[in-house]
């Protein structure tokens, strides 16, 4: 054939439909600022209970956490996000659905090999590769403290 | 007898399919094909615990169906010839596990299916088969979480992403008699014109579509307006705009083009963005679609070419491109098996 | 207007993902880990400590506030227990997130099975 692969990856290119962005961003914006509100509802709630600023932080947290995997579990948080796109998949909601996802998922593995050792395969790198920056920026606090 | 003319086979007594079954799942049933289906599971576990199995009940279901069509039993069949999209083809071996018949394992991603039908149709010819069952699979949800991600993950599927089909097609073949006569095949040549995105496999796939479709047409000395239809195997709706545009670059104009997974689904209604893959998908759109309006009669000489992304999740991740492959078969209706 | 600015400092920081999904090349899990490296960042750099005070969890529940958490806790680790709050200071932060999620992901084993999308 005639085709050569530069042409060809220019022919793709314009065959190919972008994504709709502006329906996208939308979706992203009300559903990711939708589970951010309702993480600031819950985060007022535990502060007018009387808990300390960063208590209500973390239960907060934890609750996003919780509503998230219920979620999962039913099958719901998966059909959200296929029109949510990044809205959901960026607040920590998202992070739990990684997690839980995969964990149901490879159940049929074993409880072991399949849920313990897969639940963690998406979300994995994010506590990896933010874990290392936050050593490397410790590292770097703790130097120029040292100097000083 | 048969004779080899460049990369395709010419069977001049032609094998015949003496019969076929297409089984399919949920989505399936809800397209626009789904009374052309001989069984729609309304749910795609298919009674079992896990998809891998549920993938292993299609290939089951399709294989006792076709045979039942042609009141045979499994002691008439001498060789099976299946494949799908499972690591190592395990929802054929263990299919095969329950029929207990001389199994050949095969793989060419969604390619299989023509590829089953090229070997199954050169090994009929030369005596060597008799009752020979070319099936493949593929199941939506097996696949996804072995190439994807877990099913309840959410992601976004992007246009140009395909949905691979809850579905497994069979068919029987003989060295001759009634049915529908397989005249020619033509074994595809890897191309890759350095695709590599994962989620645009009618891109990856359709320069080898158009590859051995011109190696077909150039060792037969046929036209393309010779054929009632081409079908392509699972290129999508932007494979198949690519696979036309090559095409029309080669000074070949497809008026004729069908492409099996652009209508196994209704893409607007369905949400399967570019349309249906996996190898399931053309094995059911030919056994419940094409093979019957060739039995009919509204179609006498059809092209069939089953197209195949052969990389793994592996080579994927190491950033290289996404080889593809496509293997024709020509079909020819009931009475017109004889060749002239 | 605390809800106000949660709602939408947390939607623009999601638009800003959804934009690195559809317009680069980006896939949805480098992009997730890209949030978390830039909160380090952004924390350290003392930026994200302001957005947090003013936009609440229109900040802290994106990923980009995992990571502020992250480097939140490094800092503080350090400054109370010195070099040994490198290696303590983050996941200790993140700890009730992570184990959160981990339980859940086990609970939720139990129960749930996977779920067909056809």
């Amino acid at each position: 054939m005639k085709l050569k692969p530069r042409e060809y990856a220019r022919r793709v290119q314009r065959a190919s439909p972008p994504s709709p962005l502006g329906k996208d961003c939308l979706w992203a914006f009300f559903v990711g600022g939708g589970i951010c509100l309702l993480g600031e509802v819950l985060r007022q709630w535990y502060l007018a209970k009387g808990l300390e600023w960063e208590l209500a932080g973390t239960l907060t947290s934890c609750t996003l956490v919780a509503l998230s995997a219920l979620f999962t579990t039913l099958g719901l948080y998966q059909k959200l996000a296929a029109k949510a796109g990044a809205g959901s998949l960026v607040p920590i909601t998202g992070f739990a659905n990684a997690v839980v996802s995969a964990a149901i998922e490879f159940k049929t593995e074993g409880r072991v090999l399949g849920t313990g050792a897969k639940m963690f395969t998406i979300a994995g790198p994010v506590i990896v590769y933010g874990t290392l920056a936050a050593v490397v920026y410790g590292v770097v606090l703790w130097g120029m403290g040292a100097m000083v | 007898m048969a004779a080899r003319r460049g990369d395709t086979l010419l069977f001049e007594r032609m094998p015949v399919i003496a019969s076929h079954a297409a089984v399919g799942g949920k989505k399936e049933g809800e397209g626009p094909l789904a009374a052309e289906f001989d069984e729609l599971f309304p749910d795609n576990n298919c009674g079992q615990a896990n998809w891998e199995t549920a993938e292993k009940i299609l290939q089951l279901r399709a294989a006792r169906l076709c045979l039942k069509k042609a009141h045979a039993t499994e002691k008439q069949v001498s060789l099976v010839l299946a494949g799908d999209l499972q690591a190592q083809c395990t929802a054929s071996s263990y299919a095969l596990r329950e029929l207990h018949l001389p199994f050949v394992g095969l793989f060419g991603a969604c390619s299989t299916m023509a590829e089953a039908l090229g070997l199954g149709a050169a090994l009929c010819s030369a005596g060597l088969a008799d009752g020979l069952l070319a099936m493949t699979s593929s199941h939506f949800c097996a696949a996804e979480r072995q190439f994807r991600t877990p099913l309840s993950y959410g992601a976004v599927r992007t246009p140009t992403a395909q949905w691979t089909a809850t579905a497994a097609g069979c068919c029987l073949l003989h060295p001759a008699g009634q049915g529908v006569g397989i005249a020619a095949a033509t074994f595809g040549r890897v191309e890759d014109y350095q695709i590599k995105d994962i989620n645009n496999m009618g891109a990856a796939m359709a320069p080898a579509a158009a590859a051995t479709l011109l190696r077909y047409l150039h060792d037969t000395g046929q036209e393309s307006k010779d054929f009632d239809a081409i079908y392509t195997g699972d290129l999508g709706h932007l494979g198949s705009r690519l696979f036309r545009e090559i095409l029309t670059a080669e000074g070949l104009v497809m008026k004729n083009h069908i492409d099996c997974g652009s209508i196994l689904y209704d893409a607007a209604r369905q949400n399967v963005k570019s349309g249906g893959s996996g190898p399931g998908c053309c094995a059911a759109v030919l056994c419940g679609h094409i093979l019957p309006r060739l039995e009919r009669g509204s179609y006498r000489r059809v092209l069939f070419i089953a197209t195949g992304a052969l990389m793994s999740q592996t080579t994927f991740l190491q950033k290289e491109s996404i080889p593809a492959i496509a293997h024709l078969v020509e079909l020819r209706g009931p009475e017109c098996t004889v060749r002239g | 207007m605390q809800y106000f600015w949660a709602f939408v400092v947390g939607g623009l920081i999601c638009v800003v993902g959804q934009l690195l999904i559809d317009l680069t090349a980006l896939t949805p899990a480098r992009v997730l880990t890209g949030y978390v490296v830039a909160g380090v960042v952004l924390s350290a750099i003392g930026w994200y400590a302001p957005l947090a005070e003013f936009a609440g969890c229109g900040a802290t529940v994106p990923l980009l506030g995992f990571g502020h958490l992250l480097a939140k806790g490094v800092k503080t680790a350090i400054e109370e227990e010195g070099a040994i709050g490198i290696l303590t200071g983050g996941l200790t932060a993140a700890a009730a997130g992570i184990t959160t999620s981990l339980v859940c992901g086990v609970v939720c084993s139990w129960v749930g099975k996977s779920h067909d999308q056809n």
